[in-house]
């Protein structure tokens, strides 16, 4: 499966990425050199093989109780924001 | 009086106990080394000077009251990854502008806890991606290692590189790290230091910049396996606040690093022995196994079969996980925001300029590669076989206690040489990044110096949990190889 430019600009789109015009053809290049290389993984034989999902072999997460542990300290929560307003995060007009 | 700064954890938690100097002075010794190397080294990306004055003279006062903890007024350096309180935190990306975190990371407060206090942040590749620190939005570190004469500026590897070089260069006792294919033994190997990612788990990843979670560990590298040991003991420990961290009690590290391997088996796997991997390399494997031997361990010939996929399907879950992690960086909550036209045009030129290029690089993999259409023939493959490579360990497992491998298939290589090519790039992590797949633990120590001068590091796995057979084991090939050397510091 190779890459092509138009699939570069959509996933670029995707990922919130602006990707200049002339950065399209060679991201394609390096994306399908590194993918080329991937591809090896067709040799392997994964017939009834189960995904892997966790790192560690029979530990289920943990379940705790659904009360409030933390929170009420808006400065905290503000104090590394670009911009903000009377407690509030300002960010671009979403709705016009 | 010798030089503080050229002690081990060991020696110097021991020296403050015998009263033979003080943690201040410790403290100003390193501060005043960092001050004379950081300018050639660049291992430091923030120097806390006053506040670890502060710290030190705190701790004295704790220790002449009797309530020294056991990393009592031990002065370490803390890699950029961890978020510390009040302290700029940026995981070597531009992206996060002057974040000052409003908390304080598990591993380094149970470090503050016992008695430790933070010289300054470490240089690191951006968000922990790379091998050679280059990704850095802070430049690259500088290793103190060179070639022979030469003067050409190495790599002390990544992503961990300015924890690996502050460590070899004398600019702190030890210094926190993470691993996630590699980050921790790799530099460690480059270095001449001593690296251990721990099981997946065992240490909190709470406050940690999360890079790809179902592979990040913290773990510590310093001056020897002792060290090692002690460091992680303060490290380790289960975390409410990290849904993944083991409830499992932490054993004591440090005893078992005078552990015998006597009697134990040590598998070496065939697969690890791979195409244009240099003389020196094999020679040093050999070695080790020697060392093994002699120290009382049967060798015994093992099979990884799927070592040779670790890598390409890291290349998958990785990223894949990564371009999820960093979906959060908008420029709205924190970091640098740089307006666009729009909201969406603000998003995209805030990652665009924030993030650097081998980053922007993995986001797109990741994204494509969980993009509709292609999920099951990459990702959920990549799942598959990644639990192809834990069958065959959870196999070695039943027949061996410890696995020897080498811990890098080079020495230290220059900075711009391998900078043009990813896959070449990723081909220094073929040794490490199993572990990673696995959630073993591993353990990467210095044992020879090859024909230029520069470290190579042998790496030892052991059974999920296990660490203490790791730690015995490093232990002795630790005291068989004698190793002891230390980089020439050309910068004073």
């Amino acid at each position: 499966m190779s890459i092509d430019q138009k699939t570069v600009r959509k996933v670029a789109k995707l990922a919130r990425l602006a990707l200049p015009e002339e950065r399209v053809a060679p991201m394609a290049a390096e994306l399908n050199g590194i993918m080329a290389w991937i591809e090896q993984l067709n040799e392997v034989d994964i017939e009834g093989v189960e995904p892997m999902t966790s790192a560690v072999e029979g530990l289920s997460l943990p379940m705790r109780a659904d009360v409030v542990t933390d929170g009420d300290n808006p400065a905290r929560v503000l104090k590394n924001a670009p911009k903000t307003e009377d407690g509030f995060f300002v960010v671009p007009k979403v709705v016009e | 009086m010798t030089d503080l700064t050229s002690l081990t954890l060991a020696s110097a938690l021991d020296g403050m106990e015998k009263k033979q100097f003080s943690s201040v002075e410790l403290t100003d010794a390193f501060l005043a080394a960092i001050e004379k190397a950081n300018p050639h080294l660049n291992a430091y990306v923030v120097v806390t000077a006053e506040q670890a004055r502060v710290a030190a003279k705190a701790s004295d006062a704790r220790r002449a009251k009797g309530g020294a903890g056991p990393l009592e007024g031990a002065p370490l350096g803390i890699k950029d990854l961890f978020c510390t309180e009040g302290v700029r935190t940026t995981a070597g990306s531009a992206i996060l502008g002057e974040f000052a975190p409003t908390y304080e990371s598990t591993v380094t407060s149970q470090l503050f806890r016992d008695g430790a206090l933070m010289l300054g942040k470490l240089n690191m590749d951006e968000f922990a991606m790379g091998s050679s620190n280059e990704t850095s939005a802070f430049g690259p570190v500088v290793s103190p290692w060179r070639r022979g004469n030469e003067d050409s500026k190495l790599t002390p590897g990544g992503s961990s590189g300015g924890s690996a070089a502050a460590v070899a260069a004398d600019l702190c006792l030890g210094a926190t790290a993470t691993d996630t294919g590699g980050s921790i033994r790799q530099p460690a190997a480059f270095t001449g230091t001593v690296g251990i990612k721990p099981t997946y788990g065992r240490c909190s990843r709470w406050g940690i910049v999360a890079f790809a979670s179902s592979l990040d560990q913290a773990g510590p590298i310093a001056k020897t396996v002792e060290d090692a040991a002690v460091l992680l003991q303060s490290m380790a420990g289960h975390d409410a606040k990290d849904s993944t961290s083991l409830p499992d009690m932490v054993p004591d590290f440090r005893a078992a690093c005078s552990r015998s391997i006597r009697g134990m088996t040590i598998g070496v796997p065939e697969e690890y022995r791979v195409e244009g991997m240099p003389e020196e390399i094999e020679k040093l494997w050999e070695q080790g196994i020697e060392w093994a031997k002699a120290a009382g361990a049967k060798i015994k010939k093992i099979s990884l079969k799927h070592t040779k996929y670790a890598l390409p399907a890291y290349y998958i879950v990785a990223p894949a996980e990564a371009s999820s992690n960093l979906a959060r960086y908008d420029g709205m909550r924190y970091g640098a925001r740089a307006a666009g036209k729009d909201l969406s045009a603000t998003y995209e030129q805030t990652r665009a300029r924030g993030f650097g290029a081998e980053v922007q690089r993995r986001i797109l993999i990741g994204t494509y590669v969980l993009s509709a259409g292609y999920y099951d023939a990459y990702y959920l493959r990549a799942q598959k076989v990644r639990q192809r490579i834990a069958e065959d360990f959870r196999d070695a497992f039943a027949e061996v206690d410890a696995i020897l491998t080498p811990a890098t298939p080079s020495a230290a290589f220059a900075l711009g040489e391998k900078s043009g090519d990813p896959v070449a790039m990723y081909l220094n992590d073929i040794f490490t990044v199993t572990a990673n797949l696995a959630g073993l633990p591993a353990l990467a120590l210095p044992a020879a110096l090859d024909a230029q001068g520069l470290p190579l590091g042998l790496q030892v796995i052991g059974k999920a949990l296990d660490e203490e057979s790791v730690f015995a084991v490093s232990a002795a090939l630790e005291e068989a190889a004698g190793f002891g050397v230390r980089a020439r510091k050309w910068w004073l």
